[in-house]
């Protein structure tokens, strides 16, 4: 186990990269601590593969340095960096049975026959594998296969850090959630850290406790799920999170507070505004919004009840504001005005929180 | 370790290369010289053989028509033989797997047993003589191979990307042409490769079922064998042509053969 | 491995490859077979043989002799041909312009008419004039491919194995690069060592490819004609006689048309065995 550090890398796939879009991964410095669950989350193409295999050394960074503790491993291969890694396809070999394929690794950095038997036995039985231990890994079922890819970097028993690249995508949608909770539990038993690559908000929200939100090749928030929900420091975290997503309105700075369909926005926290030509705007969940006597008139567009609540869309001007209605309350006839929670609502300048 | 493996490619392609370059060393030289004395390099270098072959109209339309039935097969071929493998690969159903076998049979067969049959069987439907005849006579052969080689290649694909892209919720012929044809696109190439490649120099058929309208190169060819003998430089000359169409498929297809498995987000 | 689904909307899948294949097989076979069961003496009368012509075939000395040098060619063809192909693709490179370059100049030998195969040949390995026969006789040799059986055996395995090897390159290369990379990095942060990579990855991996390859190159070459018969003729005497050549020697040379379809029926038949056999062998394995 160990600390994981990534000192100012970042990464190219071209050989020359000229400008921004040549860089998949931007300049970052994160640190993973010993034991954590992480997700790593963002859309296709956001650059969480690549940073997952820096970490792993399957990639060597165009600059930076990784740190596993106090060691410089950046030039060190896989093999040598004691780490496993699940990926999106199951890779078993097939050739061999369930037992061996687990043995493999072991068998690799030869270890004792009597140590190898033991452990393949301990893990099997961690991932209810231990019946299937003669058969042939071509075999099994998809969830299966993945265990045993699961298996073979467990079964080692100086692992810093367990890797899985969207280790869910191909298994069957009842059994996502077996997997899952499966891996949640081996965390806490093996308490290794571990780092979960995914596109989807409710795999990374459940099984993290720190998420690392990425947008085009750059960090753009570490936290809790609960964190991230509440107090989105980019307005991609608040787009990508929550379904709906956050409501993102243009505004301006007026006498040191926000300023948006005319009326003076309240906010909890102080504004750190830089005087320049950035982009303004203000961000709201639907959540915290709600009908109020005093706020912005808006025109109700449409209304999808979806249970518990209902999903309001309104209009003011050109502008959509979603909001969430419990199903206790009403619509207001007319005259409908909204306002926004201050202790949640956040003013952006080119994306990133101000305030 | 990586110095030692470029050894063994630079070698093989040197021995192919040795007979190829002797076919061009012959193509330049006159038939006498070829056969009267050894020489690493044309003594009388003449161009007379490509000219002849450039100039008549017997030779150079031979390639035309070569090229015309060629291509026409390749893609039915490649065409039909996709969905098929794509069922083979993916579906079980009634007879699939002595359907399969069935199919291979026919690239068992020697063309010789089926000269006299297709000439006979091609004449009745007034296709003598056509392009289209021979590219049709040659599905007998091509298309097994392409079925059996896109469905070699189709197995290796895991049958959950399939799903994975109907939960996304692809219309069945968007999902085969952008997502999963890519993934097996070594074996297309290889495929349309070898279909035109056997087509191309199958010459029974192609003599058989023609006669002067789709004359094929191949059967020009066999002209040389005159009674004044073997004309070896017009027949290495027009070897050495042969070579080139298939040298731009095979150029043409490179990145398909070579593409790795990307297995790319769905 | 791949689980398949129960669906007969799979007919409609394979109606083009069957009705196309089907027009060019069926009809002409029936002819084939026809031909085999019967006696004509020309001028299209035919008389009923039943299986007589097979008996002869059968019983036939020379039709044992041609079977043997093929069998025994076949052999030492697949022997040569199937381990230098892989060896070959698993060295070629992935990126870069050599693999443009290596795929394009493997590939020529392919493209080549075979009776400019078999004529260039013929030149190349003559003692006095070709270049190869001119090197050979220079190291020390005696050779003659014309007049020894032995350097005739020699020139056309060399030819064949000029001539096809790159077929088992090109499909075993293909088959490599459909390999994901996942199973390498995996292997990597496994430990395993390169020998460990081609038994358990790349090897399990290509055998599809390599039957399809192996099951090829046997077909092709059982029924080889052309090439040998513009090298060698079949000889010296018949020392490469193999029996296509044979077949047609005597189909063509002596108008017997019924011991040739019968000779040619066998000869299917013989081919539809082996291939069944190894196919059934490679589909089984595949499925336990």
């Amino acid at each position: 186990m160990s600390r994981i550090s990534l000192r100012d890398v970042r990464h190219s796939y071209v050989k020359d990269p000229q400008g921004d879009e040549d860089w998949a991964l931007k300049t970052m410095s994160v640190d993973w601590s010993d034991g954590g669950a992480y997700a790593l989350l963002g859309p296709s193409g956001c650059g969480k593969t690549t940073l997952l295999n820096i970490i792993s050394g399957l990639l060597t960074p165009t600059a930076g340095r990784v740190w596993f503790d106090d060691e410089d491993v950046t030039d060190t291969p896989p093999d040598q960096r004691n780490i496993a890694q699940v990926f999106q396809f199951p890779v078993v070999y097939d050739t061999m049975t369930v037992y061996d394929n687990l043995a493999f690794p072991l068998r690799n950095r030869g270890v004792a026959a009597p140590d190898i038997d033991a452990k393949v036995r301990e893990i099997a039985a961690m991932l209810d594998l231990g019946d299937m231990l003669p058969s042939r890994a071509a075999g099994l079922t998809a969830d299966g296969k993945q265990k045993i890819s699961l298996g073979r970097g467990l079964v080692r028993p100086d692992v810093n850090v367990i890797m899985f690249d969207e280790p869910l995508t191909v298994i069957d949608p009842h059994l996502k959630w077996l997997l899952r909770s499966k891996l949640k539990e081996l965390h806490q038993q093996l308490g290794t850290t571990m780092i979960y690559v995914t596109h989807d908000q409710t795999e990374a929200l459940t099984f993290a406790d720190q998420v690392v939100v990425m947008h085009e090749g750059t960090v753009v928030q570490i936290g809790t799920p609960v964190e991230l929900f509440e107090r989105p420091q980019h307005t991609f975290v608040g787009h990508f999170i929550g379904s709906p997503g956050m409501n993102v309105l243009p505004c301006r700075i007026d006498g040191g507070k926000p300023h948006f369909g005319g009326q003076a926005i309240p906010i909890e926290h102080a504004l750190a505004h830089r005087d320049g030509d950035e982009r303004l705007e203000i961000g709201v969940r639907p959540e915290f919004v709600k009908f109020d006597k005093e706020g912005i008139p808006v025109d109700i567009v449409k209304v999808s009840d979806v249970g518990r609540f209902s999903i309001v869309e309104t209009r003011h001007g050109e502008h959509v504001i979603k909001l969430l209605l419990p199903e206790d309350e009403a619509l207001p006839s007319e005259d409908a005005r909204i306002h926004f929670d201050p202790a949640h609502t956040q003013v952006y300048a080119d994306g990133w929180m101000v305030n | 370790m990586r110095r030692i493996t470029w050894l063994a490619p630079t070698l093989y392609i040197l021995f192919l290369m040795l007979p190829i370059y002797w076919l061009l060393n012959m193509s330049f030289k006159t038939t006498n010289e070829i056969l009267g004395t050894f020489t690493l390099w044309p003594q009388d270098f003449t161009l007379g053989n490509y000219v002849k072959i450039f100039t008549d109209p017997t030779w150079y339309t031979g390639y035309f028509n070569s090229l015309s039935y060629v291509i026409i097969n390749t893609v039915i071929s490649v065409t039909v033989a996709l969905p098929a493998a794509y069922a083979f690969s993916r579906f079980r159903f009634l007879g699939d797997k002595h359907l399969f076998f069935w199919l291979l049979t026919n690239r068992m067969a020697p063309p010789a047993v089926f000269a006299l049959p297709f000439f006979q069987l091609y004449s009745a439907v007034n296709l003598f003589d056509t392009h289209i005849a021979v590219a049709l006579a040659h599905c007998l052969f091509n298309i097994p191979l392409a079925v059996w080689i896109l469905e070699g290649f189709m197995s290796g694909v895991p049958k959950e990307l399939d799903e994975t892209a109907y939960v996304d919720g692809y219309p069945f012929w968007r999902f085969f042409v952008k997502i999963f044809m890519p993934t097996i696109a070594a074996g297309i190439g290889v495929a349309a490769f070898f279909c035109f490649m056997f087509s191309w120099v199958e010459l029974l058929l192609a003599k058989t079922l023609t006669s002067v309208a789709a004359k094929p190169i191949a059967a020009t060819m066999t002209r040389t064998a005159s009674t004044a003998g073997y004309e070896l430089g017009l027949l290495a000359a027009a070897g050495t042509l042969t070579i080139i169409p298939g040298a731009f498929v095979i150029y043409f297809v490179r990145n398909y053969i070579a593409k790795g498995f990307a297995l790319g987000r769905v | 491995m791949n689980a398949k689904t129960s669906n007969q909307k799979g007919w409609l899948f394979v109606l083009p490859v069957v009705i196309l294949v089907a027009f060019n097989a069926l009809i002409p076979l029936m002819t084939v077979v026809n031909y085999s069961v019967q006696e004509t003496f020309g001028d299209n009368i035919f008389f009923w043989e039943g299986v007589k012509w097979y008996e002869d075939v059968l019983q036939s000395e020379r039709f044992h002799a041609s079977l043997i040098r093929q069998l025994f060619f076949t052999s030492v063809i697949l022997l040569i041909e199937v381990p230098l192909g892989v060896a070959i693709a698993l060295a070629m490179p992935r990126r870069g312009i050599w693999v443009s370059v290596c795929l394009v100049l493997m590939a020529l030998p392919l493209l080549i008419p075979w009776n400019v195969v078999g004529a260039m040949w013929n030149i190349f390995a003559l003692p006095d004039i070709g270049l190869l026969g001119r090197i050979i006789n220079g190291m020390g040799f005696d050779y003659n491919f014309t007049q020894q059986p032995f350097a005739a055996w020699f020139t056309t395995i060399l030819m064949d194995v000029w001539h096809w090897t790159s077929l088992v390159v090109l499909l075993a290369y293909a088959g490599l690069r459909s390999i994901p990379d996942a199973y390498y990095q995996a292997a990597k942060i496994d430990g395993a060592s390169p020998w460990a990579v081609f038994r358990y990855i790349q090897l399990p991996k290509m055998k599809r490819v390599l039957t399809i390859a192996i099951l090829l190159r046997f077909m092709d070459s059982f029924m080889i004609y052309t090439e040998p018969f513009v090298l060698t003729g079949g000889g010296p005497g018949n020392a490469t006689t193999f029996l296509s050549i044979d077949l047609v020697k005597i189909a063509l040379g002596q108008f017997d048309l019924g011991p040739a379809a019968a000779m040619s029926l066998i000869y299917f038949l013989i081919v539809l065995l082996v291939c069944w056999v190894f196919y059934t062998l490679m589909m089984r394995s595949e499925q336990s």
